[in-house]
């Protein structure tokens, strides 16, 4: 196969990864009061990573980001499912949630809610399936 | 507190430290001992219940577990269920020693085994103790799954597998039909639990579902209890490793339907439906058992016909003590109560004789390599302990006297004799048929015991066709034996202490009318002179050994039988048939081509939805609310429509996907129109992706073939396509027009307050849904691995090639 000139891509590539990474954190934190969240953070995230697999090819991928995205779903899954117990420690409902205000010493008046705990697992379990998926129908040579 | 509830759970936790322990032991250690103490401590534990049972308290827990749907696991303890748990721990505990002797820890996978063991125990013990019908419904399949399991124990047999696998099919079947009858009796009676319903019985004998509930009910106990004709699996099932045999197929798991039986005469007995099914099967399976033993040549299969017909004889005296309840309390109607104590107490019989009588043969198995009677005799010298044993156990069972069985086979004869005076059920008309095959089965009873003794034991001993040398198991084998034997020859001597703890409280847990008056304290005695029973067991024992003598001459006969009659045979042709007619029903439709799949799909899609608006009247367009259509809107929806079309028409793939891909961003334009951001957000991530895939998929799909403008127009599809767009579009403006509640989304308005979050869209997401959302991650999860698996299976699949 003869090697694509695609220099232009590389190098646009590069930048937008580092923007779109970004703003999907972003996307994701904005979503207690914004719009955004776990599930749009972790599309965002996804999606950044498949430019990566597009652009570049995937062992070179593989080889920088040595993550089994398996392994990041059933995590995903478990950080979910274990805020939900949680809270039956508290004897409250299973999956209650709760927030409060901190006075953080940088951030000053903060809201913290566990519902973020949730969220991160809704974001890790959408990457990780969406990456998964992405992976092996391309490795399916 | 109660410990009852954790006690039947604990064989359960055990079984999960058992893989532990053999990995850890074995094979310096037999798993067998770490196991032994489970049924031991429940024995001791459950002997404790005796004084406050027998003197009629019961003990009744509940635990909620799905309250809002009536479904507790409650557990309850009568005398009925305490000899029955009595049986289970203590069988279990000899069982569990026995077997240790029995199974080498060097060759055998002993973790498997003693985890299907204690399941079954648990699952037993579950389903005795059980107040809750759906409860009690789950730890009765939980028995024939631990059951399939232990029977398939060999799993490199042949036999054993299909052992394993028939007994499943029938018994799961009656649990099904089991499950069905349950269903009907809560729905009469409105409870599920068996306490309650028998509060409510009075108003639901002239229901329609009575008769059918019945029924069903009884399919289940004796597809369980081996009863005729369902009896075909317990002879396979006996390819089971022999300490298997003594605890699952005679001693606890087929008596689950004598149980059930048991546990259900004060809701069904006292109708003549009851009286004849239970007693007539039982009647008809324990001439069937008694007459089949006596041609079998393989030792446990004799055994196995044997339990049939025992089982048989348990499941005819509770037949005939339901007529109790027809009478009512009175003097008349103790005579037939007395069939329900006999009938308890020859449980209690068999279990030790038969329980003994599988364990010698076990050993007789186990020493000399086969248990074939026409390569075994002449074992008396070489085996003592084995024959005395034996004797022990087949005089009980042919009914001899000084041993339990003749107490119990006496009171079977006068039950049957009390049965052939009864005036009602048109008993008048075929009543003297039960003393006349009880007899019979008595007599084939008698001369299979025989068979057992003297073909074993006595005769030329031939030591050229036996695989190993024969000689005495060791003693750690020989006690569990013989401690059934003395219990056989303790209960002859001691029957009313029997009676008393064990006997008269089961017998009030059957008959309730009978517990709230006096019960039935009737003295068990070996000697009551000169009467009909006794003159018919010197009948059964004259005409045995004269019939026993002259054994060769007619066995014959069963030769005559063809083979396309037997049970078996029945269950094979009808098994092949099920299976080539399924496999040819489901060729039909499984083509195994996609664009049927979504033909079927969307057809039936169009019938349910299309046709439940229809019937429903549900459509009903109201457009009052609407806001007007902006300029935007009709744009955008022009270009959603134009490239729905382009992809329809387009001959190239890129073309169409690039289509698919405006179509989406299109949707998410009208998202942020409608002030939508999060919905906009995602539509258009989820667009992105999904293009990136459908790219990836590419590779994968073939040419599109060249002549594909003159491809064939097919009317039914395009009828699907059209009924589908049709009922989606009715659905959606059917939901606006059709507001049957409030609108909840008032609740959602006060996120900031409740959850904290100023976003709406994601406080429902994460908080108040937050139950969708995790299980909706756990099918993307399953999802994603799904695809990950197929693929990568069909990529090793394909280096193997």
């Amino acid at each position: 196969m003869k090697k694509p000139n695609d220099v232009i891509l590389h190098s646009v590539t590069k930048v937008a990864v580092v923007i779109i990474l970004t703003f999907s954190i972003d996307l994701f934190f904005a979503g207690h009061h914004d719009p955004g969240g776990g599930f749009i953070g972790g599309l965002g995230f996804a999606s950044a990573l498949t430019l990566l697999f597009l652009s570049f090819n995937i062992e070179w991928v593989r080889e920088n980001i040595p993550i089994d995205f398996k392994v990041v779903t059933a995590s995903g899954v478990l950080i979910a499912v274990l805020t939900g117990l949680g809270s039956l420690i508290f004897d409250a409902p299973f999956l209650s949630q709760t927030f409060d205000y901190f006075n953080l010493p940088i951030f000053g008046k903060t809201e913290l809610a566990t519902a973020v705990i949730f969220d991160f697992g809704v974001a890790l379990a959408v990457i990780g399936t969406a990456v998964t998926i992405i992976l092996s129908i391309a490795e399916d040579r | 507190m109660n410990w009852l509830p954790i006690m039947i759970l604990i064989p359960f936790l055990f079984a999960l430290f058992v893989p532990l322990i053999y990995k850890r032991l074995a094979p310096r250690f037999h798993t067998g001992w770490f196991v032994f103490f489970v049924p031991l401590t429940l024995f001791i534990y459950l002997l404790r219940f005796i004084p406050a049972i027998s003197k009629g308290e019961t003990v009744h827990i509940t635990l909620p577990w799905i309250p809002s749907v009536g479904i507790n696991y409650s557990t309850y303890l009568d005398g009925l269920g305490l000899i029955f748990g009595l049986l289970i721990t203590g069988v279990g505990t000899l069982v569990i020693l026995y077997s240790i002797y029995y199974m080498s820890k060097h060759r055998e996978a002993l973790h498997n085994f003693y985890v299907y063991l204690l399941l079954f125990m648990g699952a037993m013990l579950g389903l005795v103790f059980s107040d809750n019908i759906l409860v009690l419904y789950v730890f009765w399949e939980l028995t024939s799954i631990s059951s399939f399991l232990l029977i398939a124990y060999w799993s490199q047999r042949k036999k054993s597998r299909q052992g394993a696998l028939k007994s499943m099919l029938i018994t799961i079947f009656g649990g099904l039909a089991m499950l069905a009858g349950f269903i009907m009796l809560s729905m009469m009676t409105n409870t599920y639990s068996i306490r309650e319903m028998l509060t409510a019985i009075d108003g639901i004998t002239t229901n329609l579902l009575f008769l059918p509930a019945m029924i069903l009910i009884l399919l289940g106990a004796f597809t369980k209890s081996a009863q005729f004709p369902f009896s075909t699996w317990l002879p396979d099932a006996m390819e089971a490793p022999t300490p298997i045999s003594a605890y699952l197929h005679s001693a606890t798991m087929v008596k689950a339907g004598i149980y059930l039986v048991a546990r259900f005469t004060p809701v069904f007995g006292g109708s003549s439906e009851w009286f004849w099914m239970v007693s007539g099967v039982g009647t008809i399976t324990l001439l069937y058992g008694s007459v089949n033993a006596v041609k079998q040549t393989d030792l446990k299969a004799l055994l196995a016909y044997s339990t049939i017909s025992q089982l048989g004889l348990i499941m005819s005296l509770l037949g005939l003590g339901s007529a109790a309840m027809y009478f009512g309390y009175g003097d008349e109607s103790t005579m037939y109560a007395v069939a329900v104590l006999a009938a308890v107490f020859h449980l209690l019989n068999h279990s030790t004789f038969k329980g003994s009588l599988f364990m010698v043969v076990g050993i007789i198995d186990h020493e000399t390599g086969t248990r074939d009677i026409r390569k075994l005799g002449g074992l008396m010298n070489l085996m003592p302990i084995s024959f005395t044993i034996t004797i022990i156990g087949s005089f009980s069972m042919a009914g001899l006297p000084p041993f339990n069985g003749f107490l119990s086979k006496e009171m079977f004869f006068t039950a049957v004799l009390q049965a052939a005076n009864l005036n009602v059920f048109n008993m008048e008309t075929y009543g003297m048929l039960f003393p006349v095959i009880a007899w019979v089965a008595s007599v084939f009873t008698f001369i299979y015991c025989m068979i057992l003794v003297f073909k074993t034991f006595t005769g030329k001993y031939q030591p050229k066709r036996l695989e190993k040398e024969a000689h005495e198991a060791p003693i750690g084998m020989l006690i569990p034996p013989i401690i059934l034997a003395s219990l056989v020859i303790a209960i002859f001597f001691f029957p009313n202490v029997v009676s008393k703890y064990l006997l008269f409280p089961a017998v009030d847990a059957i008959l309730p009318a009978f517990a709230q008056n006096e019960g039935v304290h009737v003295k068990i005695s070996a000697w009551h002179g000169w009467n009909t029973e006794l003159f018919m067991t010197i009948g059964v024992v004259v005409l045995g050994v004269f019939m026993f003598r002259l054994l060769k001459k007619w066995i014959r006969i069963y030769g005559v039988i063809p083979q396309a009659l037997t049970l078996d045979h029945l269950y094979n042709q009808g098994l092949e048939k099920i299976e080539s007619i399924s496999y040819r029903l489901t060729n039909r439709y499984m083509t195994d081509s996609i664009r049927d799949y979504l033909v079927y799909i969307f057809t039936f899609m169009v019938l349910l939805v299309g046709g439940a608006i229809w019937l429903l009247n549900g459509i009903s367009f109201d457009s009052s609310n609407d806001a007007p259509i902006s300029m935007y809107e009709a744009g955008l929806v022009a270009g959603i429509i134009i490239a729905a079309c382009t992809v329809l028409f387009s001959k190239s793939r890129i073309t169409s996907l690039i289509a698919v891909g405006s179509l989406g961003y299109l949707v998410s334009m009208l998202f942020v129109i409608f002030r939508a951001p999060d919905l906009a957000l995602t539509q258009l991530v989820v667009e992105t992706v999904t293009t990136a895939l459908f790219l990836l998929c590419f590779y994968h799909l073939p040419e599109l073939s060249k002549n594909i403008g003159r491809m064939r127009f097919k009317a039914t599809n395009l009828i699907i396509s059209i009924g589908v767009g049709m009922v989606v579009t009715i659905l959606a403006l059917s939901a606006n027009g059709n507001r049957l509640f409030d609108p909840i989304s008032s609740y959602f308005e006060d996120s900031y307050e409740l959850a904290g979050a100023r976003n709406i869209v994601n406080a429902i997401l994460v908080d108040f849904r937050g139950f969708d959302t995790m299980l909706e991650i756990s099918v993307l999860c399953i999802a994603g691995l799904g695809v990950y698996t197929l693929i990568k299976l069909r990529l090793t699949g394909r280096d193997k090639e």
